[in-house]
């Protein structure tokens, strides 16, 4: 038996039956190209004796191109992927159906963009495939998708008709389970050579030379479209046998249809995917109370068989719903509901149906974006069919009042499932390792005993300090119910970050007599005193048993500094009573030793110390006989926040999302900005204290700071009147300032992440301590109320006027409002200085064109959004439109606002004679080219507006609508490395080479962050990343050289890390010219394999070795005869090994192929230097000679553009 | 000609001329130079408990972190399946060493636990060396712990790795101790099997921008030899121990005079990192030629035949500096003032 879950079983499959693997990072399908890319680089085998080649492809567009011509070539080919990246799939998909090719894509299914992005599981992916060509067959579960990627190679190799295995993205993919693996000798018995043989035999080959892919005409293309049917009818069977030949070799038996439960039902429910478990869990409840019920799991939806599909419904059905976990807006049903209804109203004009009467069919939608779907929602379903008028198109799982679709389920309702299984939950935090420990649980309860077990992690939306929640079942019986733990379930819950205390009611979830464990530094005999009121009752009501733990302390006592996971996991096994205690022990150090053995003889002692002592510091509390707590849990958005942000926006924080009705939601996607603010997340052990005495202003800490956790404001001496007593400032330094004017440094105490970066970058030091800075950090909880006195003063205090400030001084610039706060970001983030930097200097007229990765994430998931407005109500309007195509949903953007700009003027010269003419000449002829002049214009504009309400005429009215147009607006197209250098690269291309005046800022972590690090073309020689678990063995492209090519783009490679003045400067430089302008900002990751506290000092040694040069392209200077080209930080000064040697994502490569290590980093440090010469040439030419070789390639590309 | 050879550690050594730890002997091939150049034996570098424990908390903070994640990425790096440590690295390389050199190879253990010491010591016997040189540096940092408490550290260290190790041992110590001859006679009666005087060790330096401190290690100068000459003439003849001096031996004088004070072996480090292997030929060929100038048979025959108990002014080498260095001013005997 194998712990597995969904991801890792197909992958293990299509690994074992593939030659060559086309793979593309996209959640939630990652895993499986990572599973295969990392087997392939060890050296693993297919079934056929040889090494499959992995390759990572631009986009899963690219990736589906290499199959297609992969398969073309004759080598067994496969690629995994899920939602839009199975959409840029579907064109390779009709060639690779209409060339009757076998292949399997294995699909963790998703949901795809629409009103906004979601990375949770549905069928709206598979679903627009259908009309491809491809099979379809679904899994239900990871035993499931280890056996169906098995039969869905087979039949396609049979069949010639390629498949698409599709499974539940999370709760299938992501689920782990108990399984039975498949050896080799089933797989052989699976896959006859003769397919293999054809599949080979039919491949493109000069010894005998076919056409294909040729160019049809009227004349022909509809017959030799139809000349695939045939195969297309013997396809079911074809599957049908190997599902046989399957349940010979494993017991496992399938088919295209499998009906479950009362073999005389009359209300049965139709459906494929996970929420088939729960149905068959509710189905065989409620049979055995004697319902009449059935449920039809659909198993191959392509090609649709609906002899198949009648022959398996009991002939005594009457009723039936069909669920699709789709939704085809505008359709009067979604797919699976149409097909199967066609199947019956076929199957009754056909005269010989085995129903006394055509059964009545209702659709519904059920499970979007991986929504709840229990056994109560099921009932829900059959009780409908119950009634008279059953209503059709419904919803089911939300409130839908609206458009009246929706049942109403009992959430009281359960079924018997779990009387015999033990069911767990741990609250933890993302960083404490609780979810690596409970698989590990899951493993050893898997193992030892014959139990079945299954695992499920739910993950807030959040980077830094995320949650999570784990949800762990065991039990003797086969687990089917594919939905979370429900309230009132859990015989065991554990917080184990004491924190939760005040933010989640996790005692909701636990049983009577059910087990509670908490890890709190309260000593046992206080820690009855930290918890709500609410929990106490809940501990008394339910007879909870109630234990606790000082983990951090035991860890800390062992060495183990901050991980507590093994604690707490020894904790779990230590009072849950779900395996003998010493047995239980044994094996959590047996699978220490696994783990670490090999790597750590001493990581193995402190483990077993630590294991050793909690069981001495485990203990139980007493219970008192009545609740005296007056803790309450605090709501989760201060009682003073709009209606909109506590209905909606602090439901969901409270996790009470679900219950939320439809008609709360805005219906364009649209919400309201500067929620981020409102979620006080307590994150930071410690906080930055300022001393005001030392500090010499510079600005250097907002600057750094990733969550906008430190800011500065200039005001004058008289508002400190009501300041509270602990609030600090200074007078102000500097001739720039009036006399008077005071400065302050405040921090954000319950937003800040407890990073420390403001207090590393700190250049002042105490004379007489030099331990000392003008910023330190220090302790949070007893700073936290004072301080949050201090930073609501400090809100209360006004803007610095704009145009008095300096933008091009740190200290200046420092003092504009950024609009970009408190983002979910990692703690330490290198990304989001840079973006909000960009919202200081610019946000007040910014649109943000942001392609999905970390900063559409940290940018926009909700519940709360970090971009904001100021005082004015003016902000960056932000949009995330897709991952590859960024650089053109900006370059609409601004085509959209010239046009409209371009048009208002032309309104303005038409309507110039009835209005003031000096206004409407100051207009057109204004210079926004600073802060004064933006300012004067929207005053103008202002004026305008007024003076056009008095004028009825249609041009008034267009120009009402358009003139803000006429204030300066500024396009920002922001991403990453994954969209810039890759997927969205022939678009960036053509933004830049279109001249219109842009501002692209790629934010390079030289990996694909948010998916968990994968390689991309950014990523550096030798570095060590998912799909290059080898070390990259080719070097990073070059993207700042081929922008500068154009020459008449900005281009900047910037590390504020490094050199933040010249950051700044690029920034301005960027905005001010008016072209394209691309900035690539280098930006520590926690992918890097640093501690982010380092983010600083990683940027300085990056640039000191040479491996980021700093520079400056600025067009501006060739019309002056200039080089534009200017080199900002000298020639390399440190071995490019001081570099690398810091950060794990090189120097792990030294521990695991070090000869390939010292061969990359040669390589790599001739690069760096030869790179830096070859600038610095570049930046010596004379562009002033006519003759040069820039001043002539410069002339060219003027004359065709003038051509 | 002279018999250059000497005993050292009981091993029988062509010569006196001994590599130290260095990272010269990470080079195979820098290594085969040493011996064809005459090196006579090889101390490896340090196998560094520290780097080990360095490596093993940077794997499990690494294997940590792989579970930091979200919804979108469970880890970020992947897991190698092997994995080449330190201690790996080093026994490979000393098999190495053992394989195709023909000098023995003493093994250097620079350890921070009782348990490490023993661990690692052990591996090191097995995997073949010839001996085990202990290279032990404490800063007695801690103003609880008295002189004998930081004697017996060394001590008890030995004693327990005496009973699981039957290597000869060496004991690489710093010149900061009380008394250097009590503290020789009781790692003698602990164990040890010899003395290598004294240990170079990283200096906390102070860079006057960042006001941080950082450690640095310069080469050594001749001037560091006489240091070594001192302590080797006390001891030689009062210990029954082999002696080794290492730090500042550059030149065949500052070696004739070690070995003039009592020295089985002397040891190079920094004088080879300057000059490279071959520097080790040419001081061997003009030892041969001093001796055979000054018409010595052996290097035993002039071993420690000017150490304090042989000296022709014994007291010279227990003054104090600064009163030697001011005789050294005074008119010769027979010469009135």
């Amino acid at each position: 038996m194998l712990t597995i879950d969904g991801n890792e079983a197909a992958a293990t499959v299509a690994h074992k039956l593939n030659e060559v693997i086309a793979i593309y990072p996209i959640t939630p399908a990652s895993p499986m190209g990572e599973w295969a890319d990392e087997w392939s680089s060890r050296g693993q085998t297919n079934l056929w004796g040889t090494v499959p080649h992995v390759v990572e492809m631009q986009s899963e567009a690219g990736a589906a191109g290499a199959v297609h011509g992969a398969l073309q070539s004759g080598a067994l080919t496969t690629t995994f992927t899920a939602s839009q990246g199975l959409l840029l799939m579907i064109p390779n998909m009709y060639k690779i159906a209409g060339e009757l090719t076998p292949t399997v894509f294995h699909i963790a299914a998703r949901s795809l963009a629409c009103q906004a992005l979601s990375i949770f599981g549905d069928h709206s992916d598979v679903m627009t495939t259908r009309m491809t060509g491809f099979g379809m067959l679904c899994s239900n579960s990871p035993q499931e998708v280890m056996d169906f990627a098995l039969i869905a190679q087979a039949a396609s190799l049979e069949g010639k008709v390629p498949m698409l295995h599709f499974f539940d993205g999370f709760r299938t993919s992501h689920e782990v389970a108990k399984i039975a693996g498949l050896d080799d000798d089933i797989l052989r018995a699976m896959i006859k050579p003769e397919w293999l043989a054809a599949h080979r035999a039919n491949a493109m080959s000069p010894e005998h030379p076919v056409l294909r892919g040729s160019s049809q005409n009227p004349d022909v293309y509809f017959q030799a479209r139809e000349t695939v049917n045939p195969f297309y009818t013997r396809m079911p069977g074809i599957v049908q046998t190997s599902m046989d030949r399957f349940a010979e070799l494993t017991g496992r038996h399938y088919h295209l249809f499998d009906y479950v439960g009362n073999p005389d039902a009359e209300r049965v429910v139709i459906l494929m995917g996970s929420g088939a478990e729960a149905v068959e869990e509710t189905v065989d409840y409620l049979t055995r109370q004697g319902e009449n019920v059935g449920l039809l799991k659909v198993r191959l939806y392509r090609p649709f068989d609906p002899d198949s599909l009648l022959a398996a419904l009991p002939a005594s059905c009457r009723r039936i719903a069909v669920l699709d976990r789709t939704k085809e807006p505008g359709a009067d049903g979604e797919p699976l509901y149409k097909d199967v209804l066609a199947a019956l109203a076929q199957d009754h004009v056909s005269g010989n149906s085995r129903f006394k009467a055509m059964p009545t069919v209702i659709g519904g939608r059920y499970g979007l974006s991986s929504k709840e779907f229990t056994p109560a929602m099921i009932k829900a379903v059959f009780d409908e069919l119950a009634v008279e008028q059953p209503k059709n198109h419904f919803t089911i799982g939300i409130h839908d009042d609206l458009g009246q679709t929706s049942l109403a389920w009992d959430d009281m309702f359960r079924t018997d499932a779990h009387a015999e299984t033990f069911q767990a939950m741990f609250y933890g935090l993302g960083s404490d390792g609780t979810v690596s420990a409970n698989k590990n649980s899951i493993k050893i309860i898997g193992e030892s005993t014959d139990w079945h077990a299954q695992g499920y992690f739910v993950y807030d939306s959040k980077k830094s300090g995320a949650v999570t929640v784990s949800h762990l079942r065991f039990g003797p019986k086969p687990i089917h119910s594919s939905y979370l733990i429900g309230d009132n379930d859990a015989n065991f819950v554990a917080c184990h970050q004491p924190v939760f205390l005040e933010r989640y009611d996790m005692l909701d979830k636990a049983a009577d007599e059910a087990v509670f464990l908490l890890n709190s530094p309260a000593s046992p005999d206080k820690v009855w005193n930290t918890l709500t009121t609410k929990m106490q009752q809940q501990i008394l009501d339910k007879k909870i048993r109630f234990y606790t733990i000082d983990a951090y302390a035991v860890a800390a006592d062992t060495g183990m500094g901050s991980r507590i996971n093994t604690i707490m996991q020894t904790c779990f096994f230590a009072i849950s009573g779900i395996l003998p205690r010493d047995d239980a022990i044994t094996a959590i150090k047996k699978a220490v030793e696994k783990t670490y053995g090999k790597k750590g003889r001493k990581i193995v002692e402190l483990n077993f110390k630590a294991i050793d002592e909690t069981l001495a510091c485990l203990h139980e509390v007493k219970i008192p006989n009545k609740a005296s707590s007056d803790i309450q849990l605090p709501p989760p958005v201060p009682d003073s926040a709009p209606e909109f942000v506590q209905q909606v926006t602090g439901a969901i924080i409270a996790g009470r999302g679900d219950q939320i009705p439809v008609s709360f939601f805005p219906n364009n996607g649209g919400f309201p900005v500067g929620t981020a603010a409102y979620e006080k997340r307590n994150l930071a052990l410690e906080i930055p204290v300022l001393d005001p005495d030392l500090c010499t202003q510079c600005g250097k800490c907002p600057l750094v700071c990733p969550h906008a956790s430190i800011r500065s404001k200039i005001f004058p001496k008289s508002a400190l009147a009501n300041a509270p007593a602990t609030f600090k400032s200074a007078p102000m330094r500097g001739k720039d300032f009036p006399a008077g004017m005071h400065i302050t440094y405040q921090v954000a105490p319950e937003d800040c992440t407890g990073c420390g970066l403001c207090v590393d970058i700190c250049p002042i030091r105490d004379k007489t301590n030099a331990s000392r800075k003008a910023l330190n950090m220090a302790p949070q909880p007893p700073l936290r109320a004072q301080e949050r006195e201090n930073w609501e003063f400090f809100l209360t205090l006004p803007e610095y006027d704009r145009r008095e400030l300096k933008p091009t001084t740190i200290k200046g610039s420092m003092v504009f409002q950024p609009l970009f706060e408190f983002s979910g970001a990692c703690v330490g983030c290198g990304e989001t200085p840079y973006v909000k930097l960009a919202s200081q200097l610019f946000g007040d007229r910014m649109m943000v064109a942001n392609a999905t990765g970390c900063s559409s994430i940290y940018g926009g998931n909700l519940p709360t959004t970090p971009w904001t407005t100021n005082a004015e109500g003016r902000g960056p309007a932000w949009n995330n439109s897709l991952f590859e195509d960024n650089a053109e949903f900006g370059l609409g953007m601004r085509l959209a606002v010239d046009k409209q700009e371009e048009h208002a003027r032309e309104l303005l010269l038409e309507l110039r004679d009835q209005l003031d003419t000096n206004l409407v000449d100051a207009i057109i002829n204004a210079d926004q080219s600073d802060e004064a002049g933006i300012h004067e214009q929207r005053e103008r504009v202002a004026q305008l507006r007024k003076a056009l309400q008095n004028i009825a005429s249609p041009a008034a009215e267009s120009l009402l609508q358009l003139a803000e147009n006429l204030c300066k607006k500024s396009v920002w197209i922001m991403g990453g490395d994954g969209w810039a250098y890759d997927i969205g690269y022939g678009g960036l291309d053509h933004v830049l080479a279109s001249g219109h005046n842009v501002n692209i800022l790629v934010l390079d972590t030289e990996v694909y962050s948010n998916t968990g690090g994968q390689t991309s073309k950014a990523t550096p020689r030798g570095a060590v990343a998912k799909f290059s678990a080898g070390g990259k063995p080719t070097g990073k492209k070059d993207l700042a050289l081929l922008a500068m090519d154009y020459e008449n783009v900005y281009v900047a490679h910037i590390a504020y890390g490094a050199k933040d003045i010249q950051t700044l400067r690029a920034f301005l430089e960027a905005e001010a010219h008016d072209g394209p302008s691309l900035l690539i900002a280098y930006s520590p990751c926690i992918a890097h394999g640093v501690d982010l506290s380092n983010n600083h000092r990683q940027q300085d040694l990056a640039v000191k070795s040479g491996h980021w040069p700093l520079f400056r392209f600025d067009p501006k200077r060739i019309e002056k005869g200039e080089n534009p080209l200017h080199l900002d930080s000298p020639e390399p000064s440190i071995p490019y090994k001081e570099f690398i040697q810091t950060e794990t994502r090189f120097n792990m490569l030294f521990y695991s192929h070090p000869e390939d290590a010292e061969q990359f980093l040669q390589q790599a440090q001739e690069e760096v230097l030869h790179r830096y010469s070859y600038y610095r040439q570049l930046a010596e030419l004379d562009w002033d000679e006519d003759t040069s070789i820039a001043a002539t390639k410069a002339k060219t590309k003027q004359d065709k553009t003038e051509a | 000609m002279a018999d250059l050879t000497t005993e050292y550690l009981g091993l029988q050594l062509a010569n006196p001329l001994v590599p130290s730890a260095s990272p010269l002997s990470k080079d195979l091939d820098m290594a085969k130079q040493l011996e064809d150049a005459g090196a006579s034996a090889l101390v490896m570098y340090s196998l560094f408990e520290e780097k080990i424990d360095y490596e093993e908390e940077h794997m499990a903070r690494f294997l940590h972190e792989q579970a930091i994640g979200h919804s979108e990425a469970a880890s970020f790096h992947p897991v190698p399946d092997n994995y080449i440590s330190h201690q790996d690295e080093y026994l490979e390389q000393l098999h190495q060493l053992k394989t195709q050199l023909d000098i023995p190879v003493i093994a250097s253990l620079n350890g921070t636990s009782s348990s490490g010491w023993i661990h690692y010591g052990k591996e090191l016997q097995q995997a073949g060396a010839d001996a085990l040189e202990l290279n032990v540096y404490y800063v007695a940092a801690d103003p609880e712990e008295t002189s004998r408490d930081v004697e017996a550290r060394y001590i008890n260290l030995l004693k327990d790795l005496r009973q699981h190790v039957s290597l000869p041992i060496t004991m690489k110590l710093s010149s900061q101790f009380s008394s250097i001859l009590y503290m020789a006679q009781q790692l003698e009666a602990a164990g040890a099997n010899g003395l290598a005087l004294f240990n170079r060790f990283y200096q906390p330096d102070v860079d006057l921008e960042s006001l941080e401190v950082i450690p640095r290690l310069e080469l050594s100068s001749s001037m560091e030899s006489l240091l070594r000459i001192r302590w080797v003439a006390l001891l030689h003849g009062r210990v029954n121990l082999s002696l080794a001096v290492t730090g500042g031996f550059h030149t065949t004088e500052d070696i004739l005079k070690a070995l003039l004070a009592g020295a089985d072996v002397t040891h190079l480090c920094s004088a080879l990192l300057q000059h490279g292997p071959e520097h080790l030929g040419d001081i061997l060929a003009d030892l041969k030629a001093w001796l055979e100038e000054h018409e010595y048979d052996s290097i035993s025959q002039l071993k420690g035949s000017i150490s304090q108990q042989h000296a022709i002014d014994p007291a010279a080498f227990e003054r104090a500096n600064y009163v030697n260095v001011l005789d050294s001013f005074s008119h010769p005997r027979g010469v009135r003032r």
